[in-house]
């Protein structure tokens, strides 16, 4: 084992609701958890992509929204202390003696006896604009995000699009680039409305150009980006660049689970009905991400497949204790480690 | 009933037939209409639903709301006649309708 990972029962890979009741059920039976998530927050989906949105077949529940039914959920299991790891995807699994190490996209190491996959649709990852040959220049000359912004320092720099992202680099990026424009297909941005007027000051004075358009091909040769062809509402026009940052928001990617040896069925995980384990002993996969017969992809089957998970996983963590089936509304034992007694 | 034309990319075309009250993308999705993906199941949240609205209908399926405009800011190739399907609602005056997918939802 070594020497600087986080040492714990169970490594949760993601924290949507399914993965933060995980915490839940696992906490009832002495189960201690690290969540690891690419997102910047716990709810996965329900706060990504709807936190406002109405849900209504969440049991007890007649409507609730996707954010509050997280805060629901983290406030539920606060008092089993799970750790979380946001902003990080795990990216390697290996296999010890007893056990699991997972290493993420930031370094950290955690070892642990089971891993409960629990990642929805997949890892949020940038949206990858359909333009041909865009892959010859990720890396070098197309970025999906800013890592250090001396990269970008005295380069001409293209950013491509409305929200917050494209408006927040444009502000930070433009006092280190050798020139800076931003696309967008409108005058009008969803972006926070202070950042947009920041905007339109900084291309008043010429510091910065705005055009409104679409970017249709790349040019370029070697990963080495020349020029973008850009649909404007005046025409079509190549306008030059090094750099390419295109901020069109996060889709859902299976992402490294895939080269975990698991066996997979359209990018779903199969597992079994009893124990919701994979093909993988000590691994098991919950929630929208695993597939068998009759599967539906609610929020209350994740919950289900969570609370049979916990049974099987207790069993792998402490392997001489025998479980006893109790209830939390009964249980003296379970309503301490609820600190409600 | 309203009959809803889907035209692919490649000008292959499919008709079928829509319940009035449910959504375009609904009902693209219940026949099996390739290329609409509808990742976020029609929360409007997710801009994989994208079609265009042929030029006779758009009087028809009207203009999108705010947050439609936005979402669509994550699509690809927008055009005036673009829309997220899962914000157009079937009606029997939209019996006819015809929208075209395009060639990548991203």
């Amino acid at each position: 084992m070594s020497e600087n990972a986080i040492k714990t029962d169970v490594v949760i890979i993601g924290a949507g609701p399914v993965g933060l009741f995980a915490v839940f059920e696992l906490g009832l039976v002495d189960v201690k958890c690290h969540l690891v998530d690419i997102l910047d927050r716990p709810g996965g989906q329900c706060t990504e992509l709807y936190p406002e949105k109405p849900i209504y077949d969440v049991p007890g529940l007649t409507v609730v929204t996707g954010q509050e039914l997280t805060d629901r959920l983290m406030d539920q299991i606060k008092p089993f202390g799970a750790e979380f790891h946001f902003n990080q995807r795990v990216d390697s699994l290996e296999r010890l003696d007893g056990g699991f190490r997972l290493t993420t996209d930031a370094d950290t190491v955690l070892e642990c006896k089971v891993v409960v996959i629990a990642a929805g649709g997949g890892s949020f990852t940038p949206k990858r604009p359909p333009l041909p040959g865009i892959e010859q220049y990720e890396g070098t000359s197309v970025f999906y995000s800013v890592r250090k912004m001396e990269n970008f320092k005295d380069r001409d720099v293209l950013i491509v699009g409305g929200g917050d992202s494209a408006l927040d680099w444009t502000l930070n990026l433009q006092p280190v680039a050798k020139s800076l424009t931003l696309l967008h297909r409108r005058p009008e941005f969803r972006a926070a409305p202070a950042s947009v007027q920041k905007m339109y000051d900084l291309a008043e004075k010429g510091d910065i150009d705005f055009k409104v358009g679409q970017v249709t091909e790349l040019h370029g040769e070697n990963g080495q980006l020349r020029a973008v062809t850009i649909k404007g509402a005046d025409g079509t026009f190549e306008h030059p660049t090094e750099v390419m940052l295109p901020f069109f928001g996060l889709t859902m990617k299976l992402g490294p689970v895939a080269d975990w040896g698991l066996n997979l069925e359209e990018n779903l995980i199969p597992v079994d009905t009893a124990k919701f384990e994979t093909s993988e002993q000590g691994i098991f996969a919950i929630g929208d991400i695993n597939t068998y017969p009759g599967k539906l992809k609610l929020i209350l089957s994740g919950f289900h497949e969570a609370a049979l998970m916990a049974q099987q996983a207790h069993h792998y963590i402490y392997p001489d204790k025998k479980l006893i089936f109790q209830y939390t509304t009964s249980s003296t034992s379970l309503q301490k480690k609820l600190g409600v007694k | 009933m309203a009959k809803i034309t889907f035209i692919q990319n490649d000008g292959t075309e499919r008709v079928v037939e829509a319940e009035p009250g449910m959504t375009v993308m609904e009902t693209a999705v219940k026949h099996g209409v390739q290329g609409i993906a509808a990742e976020c199941g029609g929360a409007c949240a997710c801009a994989t639903c994208h079609v265009y609205v042929d030029e006779a209908w758009q009087a028809a399926t009207g203009t999108p709301e705010q947050m439609e405009e936005d979402m669509l800011d994550f699509a690809f190739d927008v055009r005036p006649s673009s829309r997220l399907s899962c914000q157009i609602k079937v009606t029997d005056a939209l019996d006819g309708l015809v929208v075209r997918i395009p060639e990548k939802q991203f």
